[in-house]
């Protein structure tokens, strides 16, 4: 068979371009075997949504805890169950899958011209595979628990842990296969299906973004795998690997871990940083500042964000020589991050800047990373990271990276292409007001986490001194205000999907190809495969109209009863 | 070849493009499994380096005939693999299908001798735990690493085995052409296990035998 004749097959297929890929099946089985790449990306995102919110409660419960300084509604076992699930359940369910996953899914094959990830079968199993992760998991929780804190430490998570380590660590092993599996396919679908004229050179800086973080995905989750399969074999089977009377060696264990672990920071900020780019861009009306060193800077830090892990092990024992090593280099990757946030704020300069939802949350991606970021020299210098090891201010730092950056990020995004992938406007004052709250209550959350950490309160304590009980109230009804921020979109982007207006194929006048199809895209994602000739971000702000006219829906006609 | 419905995929322009893509990712794939090795090479090394003694005490009592069988046994088998995966290429239906049933048996083949090996190391008890035979305790670590690393790999090779027999039937039945990508895929993921059983076996069985 020669391939002229399978391509005027494929020519021939009738109707090639129909219905949105929403209305292309309503059965459950269409969603539940489909292996359409839009479909994949919101099974994902229902799945990480729930996992959100059962993070959130667990968290929700700690903080209750932390109120009081004498530790009044819980037991022990309990605060250490509790601060695990969150940890576990927000890390490896939650945050990790979030952007790839869901807008990653979504975007990708839009963005670069392409009908569908390189293997659409393998990415219906990826989703499948999380979803066996995440019973696993859930069977942990059910079961009572697990109280070794995400990070599973030797020897304790292998010998001593009376919880359900087993179980939990064979969740997340398990859900290690669907992001490797979703890496493979990015890779290989940003190499091999670019339309036509769509160069390295021309990719979104999302696109870019979203490749480095597949690499980071491959090379790194198999030794995170294999840090989990160790420690099943020691617990279940009894082998000694990192039992220290055995003379194992339990800092291997955290090589392992965190080889793996701290890359994982790097799949959460990296594609944020991508969503962030094209918001900045949209709504700045501006060409991204630098757009060459911005793709260097991605993969600098992909690349760099590798060699760093052994700034987790400054007090555990590692040699003085390796420090030096480590801090040097965790030092290195604030270059390229710094790179970043300088283009952002250069993009923004002399744009004609507009203050809509996604730029909001964008913006407050901004402050949040800058102040993470910032804090995290601090850890990276030795002597600092030797006083705050293990104290609140350690805690802060990374919920300003994960939670400020990654999900701020995450919200920017959804609003950002909620038109995209539902084909309905969503209220924008209601998603302004979320998006300030939202950044005003992390903020309450966590600035007063520095300053306790600082003081001294050790992390994973629920029993402390008086005297910080007024930072851990603070924090504690900032983490109220962040629960209400975070069911607001619940609401009215839940009231968008049944009333809102429809968006038009490009609301926000942007550039990039998956504004050029119809939203929400057709099954096929084009008509025709666009041929791309032209950078992206071509906004060019004196040819365009009025903002009010911008501002438009494309369609008038209002919504069928 | 006009009774190969399903050798173009969506979201593949072209046959060729599809070939590439699927080799490509499946490179990427095996990048992916040796970082997963490496966990454990890394380990080993790590404990090899701190009791060189203990590991060469215990690689002693690893069983040399066994490895050596088996080695000989996935180099053969990786050999039939090449000719399986050159017929493909050449459209040689028939020939594809013995190939990989070769190949199968081959694996089938390392697993039980494999299993032999298993049992007379649990007689000799070579298992870590209360009843272990060997006497300094890091020999222990050794064998921890040796069960977990040949698992591993017998896993790994299990799935190999499950694969080439699916695509034989598949091919044989004529439910996917000769010149599928999966064939190629297949083929370097076999290989790719093969090699890692010639580290292990150097990891393993040569330390204590120089």
């Amino acid at each position: 068979m020669s391939e002229t004749a399978i391509e005027s097959a494929r020519d021939e297929e009738p109707g090639a371009v129909t219905a949105s890929y929403l209305v292309a099946g309503h059965t459950l089985k269409s969603w539940l075997t489909t292996t359409d790449h839009k479909r994949i990306g919101i099974l994902y995102a229902l799945a990480i949504t729930v996992f959100f919110f059962i993070g959130g409660i667990a968290i929700g419960l700690v903080r209750l805890e932390l109120m009081n300084p004498k530790g009044a509604i819980l037991s022990d076992e309990g605060y250490n169950r509790l601060f695990s699930l969150h940890g576990i359940v927000m890390v490896w369910f939650f945050l990790v899958p979030s952007i790839p996953a869901t807008l990653g899914n979504f975007l990708l094959p839009l963005m670069i011209g392409a009908r569908d990830v390189a293997f659409p079968r393998l990415n219906l199993i990826s989703w499948y595979i999380y979803a066996v992760g995440a019973a696993f998991t859930c069977y942990a929780i059910v079961a009572g628990g697990v109280d070794t804190g995400w990070t599973f430490y030797t020897p304790y998570s292998s010998l001593y842990s009376n919880s359900n380590v087993l179980a939990a660590a064979l969740g997340v092993f398990i859900v290690g296969f669907s992001s490797i599996a979703t890496g493979v396919n990015f890779i290989t679908t940003t190499h091999m299906l670019r339309a036509p004229g769509m160069t390295w050179s021309r990719l979104p800086l999302m696109v870019w973004a979203l490749y480095a973080t597949s690499i980071v995905m491959v090379l790194a989750t198999p030794v995170l795998a294999m840090s989990l399969l160790l420690i099943i074999a020691e617990r279940y089977f009894g082998l000694p690997l990192f039992n220290p009377s055995e003379g194992g060696d339990p800092l291997l264990f955290q090589h392992l871990f965190w080889f793996y672990s701290h890359p994982a920071v790097y799949i959460m900020v990296l594609p944020a940083m991508g969503v962030v780019s094209e918001v900045f861009a949209c709504f700045a009306r501006r060409r991204v500042f630098g757009y060459i060193m911005m793709v260097y800077a991605i993969m600098a830090i992909a690349i760099v964000g590798f060699l760093v892990w052994g700034h987790h092990m400054f007090v555990s024992g590692e040699s003085q020589y390796a420090n030096v090593v480590f801090s040097f280099l965790s030092f290195a990757v604030a270059v390229p991050s710094a790179i970043k946030v300088f283009n952002w704020t250069a993009t923004l300069h002399r744009g004609q800047v507009t203050f809509e939802a996604p730029m909001l949350y964008a913006l407050g991606f901004l402050g949040l990373f800058t102040i993470g970021g910032l804090t995290g020299l601090f850890l990276a210098s030795i002597p600092i990271d030797v006083h705050v090891t293990d104290t609140y201010f350690v805690v802060a730092h990374f919920h300003y990276i994960m939670v400020g950056g990654s999900v701020s990020a995450f919200f920017a995004g959804l609003h950002f292409w909620w038109p995209k992938i539902t084909g309905r406007l969503y209220s924008e004052a209601w998603a302004r007001f979320a998006a300030i709250v939202m950044f005003l209550g992390f903020n309450t959350t966590f600035l007063p986490q520095f300053i306790m950490g600082y003081g001294g309160m050790p992390r994973r304590y629920h029993v402390y001194p008086q005297e910080f009980q007024v930072y851990h109230v603070i924090s504690s009804v900032g983490a109220l205000i962040l629960l209400s921020a975070y069911l607001l979109p619940l609401i009215y982007l839940g009231w968008s999907l049944l009333y809102g207006t429809r968006a038009g194929d490009n609301p926000w006048d942007a550039t990039g190809l998956e504004w050029q199809t119809s939203s929400p895209p057709p099954k096929e994602n084009f008509e025709e495969i666009p041929v791309v000739n032209a950078g992206p971000y071509h906004y060019h702000p004196a040819e365009e109209a009025p903002d009010a006219a911008r501002r438009e829906p494309q369609e008038a006609q209002g919504r069928k009863p | 070849m006009s009774d190969a419905p399903t050798l173009l995929h969506e979201p593949w322009p072209s046959l060729a493009r599809e070939k590439e893509g699927v080799a490509f990712g499946l490179w990427t794939f095996l990048a992916s499994e040796i970082l997963f090795f490496a966990g454990l090479f890394l380990s080993y090394a790590v404990y090899r380096n701190l009791y060189p003694d203990a590991f060469r005490i215990a690689s002693r009592e690893t069983d040399i005939l066994y490895g050596s069988i088996n080695t000989a046994i996935l180099l053969t088998s990786s050999f039939v693999m090449t000719i399986a995966l050159h017929a493909s290429e050449l459209d040689r239906r028939r020939i594809l299908a013995s190939c990989l049933l070769v190949t199968a048996i081959l694996g089938l083949a390392f697993l039980g001798v494999k299993g032999l090996e298993y049992a007379d190391d649990i007689d000799k008890r070579l298992v870590p735990g209360p009843d272990f035979s060997l006497k300094p305790a890091a020999t222990r670590l050794f064998f921890a690493l040796y069960w977990v690393m040949t698992g591993v790999h017998a896993i790994h090779l299990a799935v190999g085995v499950g694969l080439v027999i699916y695509a034989g039937v598949q091919v044989q039945r004529r439910a996917i052409a000769a010149q599928s990508p999966a064939i190629e895929a297949i083929s370097l993921y076999w290989h790719f296990v093969d090699s890692v059983w010639l580290i292990l076996y150097a990891l393993i069985y040569l330390p204590g035998r120089s």
